[in-house]
C-alpha cells in the first residue's frame, strides 16, 4: 500500500490532466463513467486517492463512486501483472475445450482468473468473447492472439513471457 | 491502378493480418511497384483468415490463409507476371470460386460494404453510394415520410426481440419535448456474437449514416454510441468516421444545407452484459450503475436524462440507407410474412467454415450448416444449433429444416437474438451447453431482481449437481419450476431470458439429462466427473510421461511397460488425457 501512494504522489501532474479533461467536459453529468476509464488508463488501475479526487470535482459521494467502479467488469482497484493473459469464454471457445486451456494455464501458474501471480508476471483474465471464434480456443497475451490452442501449446507459449 | 486489400478486421488482425500487411508494403516498396494497398473490413470468410484481395484489369482473386512468407510469390506471379497463384486462391471473378453456394446462398444489404471499402476512408464509403440516403432523406422527405418508409419496410429490430423500428420511431417522433436524444446499442455481449463489431469495424459510416436519418424522424440533435470497451477497434474506426463527417458537414449544424442538426459521441460501456438492455444502458451513460429500471415510462417517454429517447442496435441502423435508397418495397420482398430482410449471423462453433454471413429471412438451419457453413468439423454428426446467446436456446438437428423467421424461431423457444449461431455436434453435452450460459448470465444479473439473482444460482447449483452425478430425478421438475418463476419475475430481458437455454434443452435433450441422472454417464464424453479414463495397451508405448504429471499419483507402471489408471484414485483431471503424444489415453 505504502508503495502504491508514493506512485500516485509521483503523477500528480497525470492527476491534474483528470481535471483539464473533466473541464473539457460540456455535460457534467454523465463523466463519472469516463473519468474512471482515464484514472484506470494513467494508473493501470483506480487507486482510493483518485476515488475521492474524482468525488471533490464532480460532487458524487465516494461510496457512490466505489458502487459504480465494482458494478462494472472493467475497473480494477489493484494494479495489474505484467502480462496480461484473457483467455476466452465465449461459446465457440468453450465447445472447443477453453476448459482445458484455462485449467492448464492454472497449473502452469497456479494462479485462477482474476488473479495476478506472485511473481507479478502474470494476471489471468476471463473475457466473453475475443471475436475470432474460427480460431477457437483462443487467448490473448498483451495484444498477442493465440488461436488453435490445445493444453499441450500453452507451457511453451508461456515461457516466451517468463 | 492495381489494388490490393488486406482483411483487418479483429479476425484478420488476431490471424496475423498486420504482419501480411508489411509484408505486401516492404514488397511493393522494395520492387517500386505502381499498387494501392489498402486495409479494409471483414469479408466474412474468418475460416480462411488472413485474407488478401487483388484487384487487376477489372478482375478480382481473394487469397486465403495468406502469411507473410507467401506475400512474395502472390506479388510476382499475380501482380508483376499475371499469373493467377490459382491453389491459394479462395474466390474470384470469371466463376472462379472454390466455394459457390457460400456466396449464392447469401445476400448482402448490411454487410454490403464489409470487406469491400476501406473502412477509414469516408471517399470510398461515398463512392458506393454513401450518404446518398441520408441526402434523399433531408431534402425530399417529411418526417412522417421517413417513419412511414422504414414501417413499411417491415424491418425489425435487429439486438434480438425484433420489435418494428418504425413504430419504435413513431413512438419517439411523437413524444412531446424539445430535446429528444438517439442512442444507437452497440453493446455486443453475447459470447460467441461479433456481428456488430464487424459491421462498426468494416462499414462505420452506414450506421453513422443510418442514424442521421433516425435521428431526422425522431427529432433529436444528439446521438450516442454506446459501445463495448473491449471493442477498440471499432471505436478507433467510429472516431475517424465521425471526425471525417464533421469535416464534410454530415455532422454538426445544417446537415445538407438543411435546417437539421445532429451530433454523435461515443461512450465507452465499462464490461456490463446487462447494459444491453435498453434503460440499464441509460444507466450507465448517465454514469450509473447499470441496473435496469421498470418500464413504462418507456425510453421513448422518458429515457436518457428524462427525455425521449429512441435505441436501436447497430444492424438495425446499418440497414437504413439500403430501405431509403432501393425502397421500402423492395426490402419487404425479401424474406418471410413477417420478418423482412436480412440478418447477420455469426456463425461459429463445430462447422467447418466460420465466419460472418448475411442471409435472406427464410433460409432454413439446414442451408446455413451444411451449404454455408461446410458441415460439422471432422465429419461428426451435427446435433444442434444454439442461437440467441444466454437469452437464447438450442434447437435440435431434427427441426433443421426450420425457417429463419422470428416468429418460427420464438415458437422453438429460442430466440432470433442478435445473431451468434453456434454449431454444436455429437461430442458436445447439452447439459454442459446449458451450464455454460446459465453461468453466464448468473454472473451478470446486475442482482436488482431476486428470482434473477438467486433463482438463477439454485438453478446452476442443480446443473452443477447433475453434471457432477450427483442429480436426482425431481431436480428436473424443481429446475423447470425454477425456470418459470425467473422468468416471470425478472423485471428486465436478462432475467426473463436467463432460463431459455436450459428450457430448451430440457425439452429437446431430456434424455441427455437423464444419462446423467439415472446411469451417471454423459453420452457426450464431456462431463469430466462422468468419464473414466482407461490406458489402450495397444498404443502406450510405457513412456512415462504421464506417470511422472499424474497429480493424485494414479498411474502404474515400469518404463517400456503398458500403464494402468486406478480409478480409484484417478480425480478426472484430464492431464494425462491432454499430454499423451500417443492418444493412449482414452475417456469411457
Amino acid at each position: 500500500m505504502e508503495q502504491m501512494e508514493s506512485t500516485i504522489t509521483e503523477s500528480a501532474e497525470e492527476l491534474e490532466q483528470f481535471k483539464i479533461d473533466l473541464l473539457k467536459k460540456e455535460d457534467k453529468k454523465g463523466s463519472l463513467i469516463p473519468l474512471l476509464q482515464s484514472a484506470q488508463e494513467t494508473y493501470g488501475f483506480i487507486p482510493e486517492s483518485s476515488i475521492y479526487y474524482i468525488s471533490e470535482i464532480i460532487g458524487i459521494p465516494a461510496a457512490e463512486i466505489y458502487g459504480v467502479i465494482t458494478f462494472y467488469a472493467q475497473f480494477r482497484l489493484r494494479p495489474l501483472g505484467e502480462n496480461i493473459i484473457k483467455i476466452c469464454q465465449g461459446t465457440a471457445c468453450h465447445v472447443n475445450g477453453a476448459k482445458n486451456i484455462l485449467n492448464a494455464i492454472k497449473n502452469e501458474l497456479d494462479i485462477s482468473v482474476g488473479e495476478t501471480s506472485e511473481d507479478g508476471k502474470f494476471s489471468l483474465q476471463s473475457v466473453a468473447c475475443i471475436g475470432c471464434c474460427s480460431l477457437a480456443p483462443v487467448m490473448m497475451i498483451n495484444d498477442e492472439t493465440y488461436g488453435r490452442l490445445t493444453p499441450k501449446k500453452i507451457a511453451k507459449i508461456l515461457k516466451e513471457y517468463k | 491502378m492495381i489494388q490490393v486489400k488486406v482483411g483487418l478486421g479483429t479476425c484478420g488482425i488476431s490471424a496475423g493480418g498486420y504482419s501480411v500487411f508489411e509484408a505486401l508494403e516492404k514488397e511493393i516498396e522494395d520492387q517500386n511497384l505502381n499498387v494501392a494497398l489498402s486495409e479494409t473490413g471483414c469479408m466474412g470468410m474468418c475460416y480462411e483468415e488472413v485474407l488478401v484481395e487483388i484487384v487487376k484489369n477489372g478482375e478480382s482473386y481473394i487469397y486465403g490463409n495468406v502469411t507473410p512468407d507467401k506475400v512474395k510469390k502472390i506479388i510476382d506471379e499475380h501482380i508483376i507476371h499475371n499469373k493467377i497463384v490459382k491453389d491459394w486462391v479462395v474466390a474470384g471473378s470469371n466463376g472462379f470460386i472454390t466455394d459457390q453456394d457460400y456466396f449464392t446462398k447469401q445476400k448482402r444489404i448490411v454487410l454490403k460494404n464489409c470487406g469491400v471499402i476501406n473502412p477509414n476512408s469516408i471517399d470510398e464509403y461515398i463512392a458506393h453510394g454513401g450518404y446518398k440516403a441520408a441526402q434523399k432523406v433531408l431534402s425530399h422527405y417529411s418526417q412522417e415520410e421517413v417513419i412511414n418508409i422504414v414501417t413499411r419496410s417491415g424491418l425489425r429490430g435487429r439486438g434480438g426481440a425484433g420489435f418494428l423500428t418504425g413504430v419504435k420511431w413513431k413512438f419517439a417522433h411523437q413524444a412531446e419535448g424539445d430535446i429528444k436524444y438517439l442512442i444507437c446499442n452497440a453493446d455486443e455481449g453475447d459470447p460467441g456474437a461479433f456481428m456488430d463489431r464487424s459491421v462498426l469495424e468494416g462499414d462505420p459510416h452506414a450506421v453513422i449514416e443510418g442514424m442521421i436519418i433516425a435521428a431526422y424522424a425522431i427529432g433529436a440533435k444528439q446521438g450516442y454510441i454506446y459501445i463495448r470497451a473491449e471493442y477498440p477497434k471499432a471505436i478507433q474506426r467510429l472516431q475517424t468516421a465521425i471526425t471525417q463527417c464533421k469535416k464534410k458537414e454530415f455532422l454538426g449544424n445544417h446537415i445538407f444545407n438543411s435546417d437539421f442538426n445532429f451530433d454523435i459521441k461515443i461512450k465507452e460501456g465499462a464490461g456490463a452484459f446487462v447494459c444491453g438492455e435498453e434503460t440499464a444502458l441509460i444507466a450507465s451513460i448517465e454514469g450509473k450503475r447499470g441496473v435496469p429500471r421498470l418500464r413504462p415510462p418507456f425510453p421513448a417517454q422518458q429515457g436518457l436524462w428524462g427525455k425521449p429517447t429512441n435505441i436501436n442496435n447497430v444492424e438495425t441502423f446499418a440497414n437504413i440507407p439500403w430501405i431509403i435508397i432501393n425502397g421500402a418495397d423492395t426490402f419487404a420482398t425479401i424474406g418471410t410474412d413477417k420478418s423482412k430482410g436480412t440478418k447477420v449471423f455469426a456463425l461459429a462453433g463445430k462447422i467447418v467454415k466460420s465466419g460472418l454471413v448475411e442471409v435472406p429471412m427464410g433460409i432454413t438451419i439446414n442451408e446455413i450448416v451444411f451449404d454455408i457453413g461446410g458441415g460439422i468439423i471432422g465429419g461428426k454428426k451435427f446435433k444442434a444449433v444454439q442461437m440467441g446467446g444466454p437469452s437464447g436456446g438450442c434447437i435440435p438437428a431434427s427441426m433443421g429444416n426450420l425457417k429463419i423467421d422470428y416468429d418460427e424461431i420464438n415458437r422453438t423457444g429460442a430466440i432470433m437474438g442478435s445473431g451468434g449461431l453456434i454449431v454444436l455436434d455429437e461430442s458436445t453435452c447439452m447439459v454442459d451447453v446449458a451450464k455454460f450460459f446459465l453461468t453466464f448470465t448468473q454472473n451478470e444479473s446486475c442482482g436488482k431482481c431476486t428470482f434473477c439473482r438467486i433463482g438463477t444460482k439454485r438453478m446452476l447449483e442443480i446443473l452443477e449437481r447433475i453434471t457432477d452425478g450427483k442429480g436426482e430425478e425431481e431436480d428436473l421438475e424443481i429446475l423447470e419450476d425454477l425456470a418459470y418463476k425467473v422468468q416471470r419475475n425478472s423485471l428486465c430481458g436478462l432475467g426473463q431470458t436467463a432460463p431459455n437455454p436450459v428450457l430448451t434443452t430440457l425439452k429437446y435433450f431430456r434424455d441427455e439429462y437423464l444419462a446423467h441422472i439415472r446411469d451417471k454417464k454423459c453420452p457426450a464424453h464431456s462431463c469430466p466427473l462422468l468419464i473414466n479414463y482407461v490406458i489402450n495397451p495397444k498404443k502406450c508405448t510405457g513412456c512415462m510421461l504421464c506417470l511422472r504429471k499424474c497429480p493424485s499419483n494414479a498411474i502404474t507402471g515400469n518404463k517400456k511397460e503398458v500403464h494402468i489408471i486406478n480409478p480409484e484414485v484417478c480425480t478426472k483431471c484430464g492431464i494425462c488425457y491432454d499430454l499423451c503424444k500417443f492418444d493412449a489415453i482414452e475417456k469411457v
